[in-house]
């Protein structure tokens, strides 16, 4: 049996129909990634498998005693409540120094245990978010757009981070991303979410596939808008587009370069299907 | 003097009774500014004026009315709030016809003339044993229920998302807290009056964030700045003769000016120094 296998998931809230027939499966030490505009139902979809939100019908079936690892999309800490990651780490159960600092370590931020979360830059703060999912060795990880925040370099160490995880822990993962580029590279399944799943398979077989070349291809408004709304976020990570830009220039010694690998993939993706990534690209540079 | 006033008896047990209020309401309160819950708190004490009139009404024990029309309150917020209303509005309506029907409530009170200023303000001196019982047996309930679900409140706090793939209900974590809130109304009633008990549960929570790194410091500070301010608020009403429940509010709030000022100097001091280190 899969890690988490969800069978014919429908939610409803109000007269929205969010998710309809879902089937999705993750097996261990495999990361599978959800991609779709926005109100496509990604984070309903995660919610619904922590049990935040319940389905209309359908059943999500998780192997027993698996543990979640869980990153929200949005975690805003009040000013009034004091918190320094290490008691973060530590909610709800306790767990030893050493575990701390392995998970700290994991998520690519070691050494800050007894900072204030409030003091912390947004980027530091999602890799919190990482190392609080990691503390209970989870068997399942999701993400819900977990490197928002994060510059290019950022994304690109977190990906690498990611995949270390999974191999180390064995874990399987669900997440969802926006940076299409680097999802296709760091995927080993995508699935394309719209209410329903319009394809899923590995990375080149979505990418090639009409389904998404509807949502994120044909129809450019969409996904012009739903793009120009991603970089009034962040104002960096278009530009892993461009070589220039890809290169290590300011960057500590320690740790493997970042991958040039994009730039076959990018290539391969253009000559499939023209309209998507080269009209992205130019307007999203526009609107720095 | 001094002598004189720890040998009252009627002292004593006022002293007690504020520290067990005090204890109590500290880490409620810590919660109830983390999570924004301030007017709730007010919506919640002031449904305990329309508790005591409709138990003097129906002549049953006020504890009881306070405990049951506090609670019902607490609840019809919590389950209101999760529906999309203007919340500060909802409550702003709620806690003042509350007070209001309370009060109109009271005026048809047959024969009793009741005294309202002892519901309103507080009543502290005239605690009685029975009522320092009572007040302990809340004050401890209140105080072992948050201990026991600190973690899962706190972080039930955090993100309710996050909660949940802890494996705790979120909501389940909030009936604690709804309950907790109408155990202290009902208790706190005769120490500070229903309209100052958000003052106790906010103050000293606000005042200790300024210098406690940890959500339990902040809670524990919080615990000694409310003892602190009820025990030295009972003296000052002793010796300027001055109403009790507002003079425990009046020193609370002094205190929390003082850290507030505190904070602001150990800052620009620090600035200072890290300039002249910059500048060395």
């Amino acid at each position: 049996m899969s890690l988490l296998s969800i069978k014919n998931l429908c939610v409803t809230l109000g007269r929205h129909r969010i998710l309809d027939a879902i089937d999705l499966e993750v097996e261990r030490g495999e990361i599978v990634t959800l991609v779709g505009p926005n109100g496509s139902g990604k984070s309903t979809l995660l919610r619904s498998i922590i049990g935040a939100v319940s389905p209309t019908s359908g059943r999500i079936y998780r192997q027993q005693g698996c543990r979640i690892g869980y990153v929200p999309q949005r975690l805003s800490l009040d000013p009034t409540l004091p918190m320094t990651v290490v008691r973060f780490l530590n909610l709800p159960h306790r767990h030893s120094r050493a575990a701390v600092a392995n998970a700290l370590a994991q998520a690519g931020i070691p050494g800050v245990e007894q900072q204030q979360i409030a003091d912390l830059s947004g980027g530091q703060f999602q890799r919190i978010l990482l190392a609080r999912a990691l503390m209970d060795s989870p068997d399942i990880l999701l993400l819900d757009e977990a490197t928002q925040g994060l510059d290019h370099r950022g994304i690109a160490d977190f990906y690498r981070q990611i995949d270390r995880v999974r191999h180390t822990l064995g874990c399987g993962v669900l997440m969802v991303s926006h940076e299409l580029h680097v999802v296709m590279r760091a995927s080993d399944r995508v699935v394309c979410l719209h209410g329903h799943v319009c394809c899923q398979g590995t990375p080149e077989r979505v990418m090639a596939s009409p389904a998404y070349q509807d949502l994120f291809g044909l129809d450019t408004a969409d996904a012009l808008a739903f793009y120009r709304h991603e970089h009034s976020h962040d104002h960096s990570d278009s530009r892993t587009h461009s070589p220039a830009y890809a290169a290590p220039t300011c960057r500590p010694s320690s740790g493997p370069a970042p991958a040039p690998a994009a730039k076959p993939v990018l290539k391969q993706t253009a000559q499939r299907r023209e309209p998507a990534l080269q009209l992205i690209a130019p307007n999203a540079e526009g609107c720095h | 003097m001094l002598e004189g006033l720890i040998l009252d008896d009627f002292m004593l047990r006022a002293a007690l009774a504020g520290i067990l209020v005090a204890l109590a309401a500290a880490p409620l309160g810590c919660f109830v500014v983390w999570r924004r819950m301030a007017y709730f708190g007010d919506a919640t004490a002031h449904a305990a004026i329309l508790g005591v009139a409709l138990s003097l009404l129906m002549s049953t024990s006020i504890l009881a009315g306070v405990l049951v029309v506090s609670l019902i309150m607490a609840t019809l917020v919590t389950l209101l709030s999760g529906r999309g209303y203007a919340m500060d509005t909802l409550l702003g309506v709620m806690a003042h016809s509350a007070l209001a029907f309370g009060l109109v409530a009271v005026s048809f009170l047959p024969g009793v003339r009741i005294d309202l200023m002892a519901y309103l303000f507080g009543d502290i001196l005239a605690v009685s044993k029975t009522d320092l019982a009572i007040i302990a047996a809340g004050g401890v309930l209140v105080i072992g229920l948050i201990y026991w679900r600190w973690s899962a409140l706190l972080t039930a706090t955090l993100n309710e998302d996050l909660a949940r793939a802890s494996g705790i209900n979120p909501r389940r974590e909030q009936l604690v807290l709804t309950l907790s809130l109408a155990v202290v109304v009902a208790v706190a009633l005769k120490v500070v009056g229903a309209l100052l008990i958000t003052a106790l549960l906010i103050i000293p929570a606000a005042t200790a964030r300024r210098f406690c790194h940890t959500p339990e410091l902040m809670a524990i500070a919080a615990a000694i700045i409310g003892g602190v301010s009820t025990t030295g608020g009972l003296q000052a009403a002793y010796w300027l003769d001055t109403p009790t429940g507002p003079t425990i509010v009046c020193l609370a709030t002094l205190l929390f000016a003082l850290s507030t000022a505190a904070a602001r100097i150990s800052r620009l001091v620090s600035q200072r120094g890290s300039e002249a280190s910059a500048r060395g």
